[in-house]
């Protein structure tokens, strides 16, 4: 855990002056980014002072997952995307996101 | 006083002087309507205080929908609903600012056993959170390139760097970049194999979100820079995770992206901290 | 790709208009009617906004807010105070709202008298409160720091109720009245929530109006209502912002503008939004009852309340 790799200066000058290239920024964004722009989505869970819908919605039943109880099946996109080794075998510790 | 409660109000007991039992029984349908909550002339109030129940629930699932729609629309609405109603009970926002909610969406996500086979799941709630901190990060401009370009060669491998307030590093064992810029785009995710682990670079140059997939390496190289390493140290925490990792590459996607807004060196004076 | 481009963080005051709000009609603020207010050939008299949702530290609403506030005055409708919270309200949120109202300079603030956060679960909805002299001591208490904070007078917004605490021992208008009177704040009449209130609670809008403390409304709040029944089936009204505002509420406000004189008016619609047009023509609506009792006022026949 301790050895640290530190790259030399002349390896990464020579990094930082291809990176400053213009042909280098288009290698970068062709090879390496799957750029999504997100237009147009404005204020998400925004705070307003209007009441819900009335007296029998949804805050007045419990919802039971323990066990068969659960009967709801995912209806969205993802129905094709089941993956057959569940969560538990291959999902490894996460890093952290940045900034904490 | 017409609006005003029965005079019948002396000798409550304890519990109907205090907020608590109002607030306790908001989120819990099991409890009875709080003592000492009443229609007019005293009458009882169940159907009236389960207004308030349904206002609670009805908008914090709501704002999760909104804070969330990739899974929303992964799960479909039904399925969400359900799913993020007991996550509510279970982490109400701790904050009035309401786009703040929904921090612990993710790890719910993945103790919920009905999403256990979509393990992809949790990490694009992760980018959905990330993007709505990113959105509403602080304006702050990105480094300029030229910076760096100002900066003598023999000194490059030493410099620092100020993250930028909008910038975030999101690494999932799965597809789960490509599933989330699918989703928003409105694609179907024919052509996605989600076991393909991604890293995601999340900035905000101006005011429009950019998410973008990182090559090998490049994550913990940022992840090293945002934590105060040195250009030459994070470029070797690079190495050692990735033998396949582009320094050139990295550091042109970061430049790009507007990952950093400063230099660390001589410019953290000039920001008045 | 180099793009250095300072970013117009909008300084204070720069490009604002007069933050005087009108006694006219206004519109809650809502994200998908930024570009119709900005092109309308009719200028809506104000704009209001929920203060939580600018509070963010940057991003795309504030440019929002800083273009709608170039061209618009502005009010700052607070609802996450918590007022009426027992355990103190947070000052890190007060400064939170100061922070919008220096920003943006609101020619109106305000709050409601409710309570939304409980330890430190916020619910995203306004409950109410006992009227009761604890509570009463502590809801001054609450206002006197936020008006202090913010070195200037904000309004309290009477509530929509579904329930009364039984422990309550003086009326919801002597209740308000005397946290005004303690306080120094003004008020802001909500007169759907008048409505709503007085039919769930049983008691006339008109008797709730007559003991209101009128004189100290600087702004009303118009809103639409949705239609429910209580456990005995009797009608149980909620405050739903999510259509017109009813004709009875709109006769109450014609006979509230009558007395008072125009105050500015603000049209709510939060759920189900509909187009900008639809919001416009509910303004339009007040603007009108608004320009005949100014009309009326100048005449003197103020003092002629009809129905």
């Amino acid at each position: 855990m301790s050895k640290k790799t530190i790259v030399g200066a002349s390896a990464v000058a020579g990094a930082v002056a291809m990176a400053l290239t213009g042909a280098s920024l288009v290698a970068s964004t062709t090879a390496a980014s799957a750029k999504e722009k997100c237009y147009g989505v404005s204020l998400v869970g925004q705070n307003d002072c209007a009441a819900g819908p009335g007296t029998t919605c949804a805050g007045t039943s419990t919802v039971d997952y323990q066990g068969n109880a659960w009967k709801l099946v995912s209806d969205g996109t993802c129905t094709t995307m089941e993956l057959p080794d569940g969560r538990m075998g291959s999902l490894e510790p996460l890093d952290r996101d940045l900034p904490a | 006083m017409p609006q005003m409660a029965d005079d019948r109000r002396s000798d409550q007991p304890a519990d109907a002087t205090s907020l608590e039992p109002f607030s306790d029984a908001l989120l819990d349908p099991d409890l009875p309507t709080p003592k000492g909550i009443v229609g007019p002339k005293g009458k009882k109030a169940a159907k009236r205080f389960n207004v308030y129940r349904n206002n609670v629930t009805v908008g914090l699932v709501g704002a999760l929908a909104d804070i969330f729609p990739a899974v929303h629309r992964l799960v479909g609405d039904e399925f969400f609903r359900a799913m993020a109603r007991i996550y509510v009970q279970t982490e109400q926002p701790s904050s009035p600012l309401l786009f703040r909610y929904g921090a612990g969406f993710p790890a719910f996500l993945k103790t919920f056993e009905p999403v256990a086979k979509l393990t992809y799941l949790p990490d694009v709630a992760r980018i959905e959170r990330a993007w709505l901190d990113a959105y509403h990060a602080a304006d702050t401009p990105v480094m300029d390139p030229a910076d760096l370009g100002a900066i003598a060669p023999e000194d490059l491998a030493d410099q620092r760097f100020i993250t930028h307030p909008a910038t975030f590093v999101v690494r999932s064992n799965f597809a789960a970049v490509s599933i989330f810029a699918a989703n928003r785009a409105g694609k179907d995710l024919s052509g996605i194999d989600p076991l393909i682990a991604e890293d995601g670079l999340i900035t905000r140059r101006e005011f429009d979100v950019e998410i973008r997939q990182l090559p090998a390496g490049a994550a913990a190289f940022l992840q090293a820079l945002a934590g105060g390493a040195t250009l030459g140290e994070a470029a070797g925490s690079a190495v050692e995770q990735s033998e396949d990792f582009d320094l050139a590459a990295a550091i042109a996607a970061m430049l790009e992206a507007g990952a950093f807004s400063a230099l660390a060196s001589g410019k953290i004076d000039e920001k008045g901290q | 790709m180099t793009d250095k481009a300072s970013r117009a963080h909008s300084a204070p005051d720069a490009g604002f208009t007069d933050s005087t709000i009108p006694a006219r009609a206004g519109a809650g603020l809502k994200p998908e009617h930024v570009d119709a207010i900005l092109q309308d050939d009719y200028r809506i008299g104000f704009l209001e906004v929920h203060a939580e949702n600018y509070m963010g530290d940057g991003g795309a609403t504030h440019r929002t807010l800083t273009a709608i506030r170039q061209s618009f005055p502005l009010s700052v409708h607070g609802v996450g105070l918590s007022i009426g919270s027992e355990n103190g309200i947070d000052n890190e949120h007060i400064a939170r709202l100061k922070g919008v109202v220096d920003r943006y300079q609101p020619g109106l603030v305000s709050e409601h008298l409710a309570w939304s956060t409980h330890d430190t679960s916020y619910f995203n909805d306004l409950f109410p409160v006992p009227y009761d002299q604890p509570t009463l001591d502590r809801v001054v208490a609450h206002i006197d720091q936020v008006q202090n904070a913010l070195g200037r007078k904000i309004l309290l917004e009477n509530p929509s109720t579904y329930v009364q605490f039984e422990k309550s021992t003086m009326g919801e208008t002597d209740f308000i009245a005397e946290i005004a009177r303690r306080s120094g704040c003004g008020l802001l009449l909500d007169i759907n929530n008048v409505f709503v209130s007085a039919t769930n609670q049983k008691y006339r809008p008109l008797t709730y109006l007559s003991e209101f403390p009128l004189e100290k409304v600087e702004e009303i709040h118009l809103a639409g209502h949705a239609h429910d029944v209580d456990d005995e089936g009797e009608p149980l009204l909620i405050d739903a912002h999510d259509r017109p505002v009813d004709d009875e509420v709109w006769k109450l406000y014609d006979i509230v503008i009558g007395q008072i004189g125009p105050v500015p008016t603000l049209i709510e619609w939060d759920n189900n939004v509909p187009d900008w047009p639809v919001l416009r023509h509910e303004a339009k609506l007040a603007d009108e009852i608004l320009e005949r009792r100014a009309a009326n006022y100048m005449l003197g026949s103020h003092h002629a309340a009809n129905g």
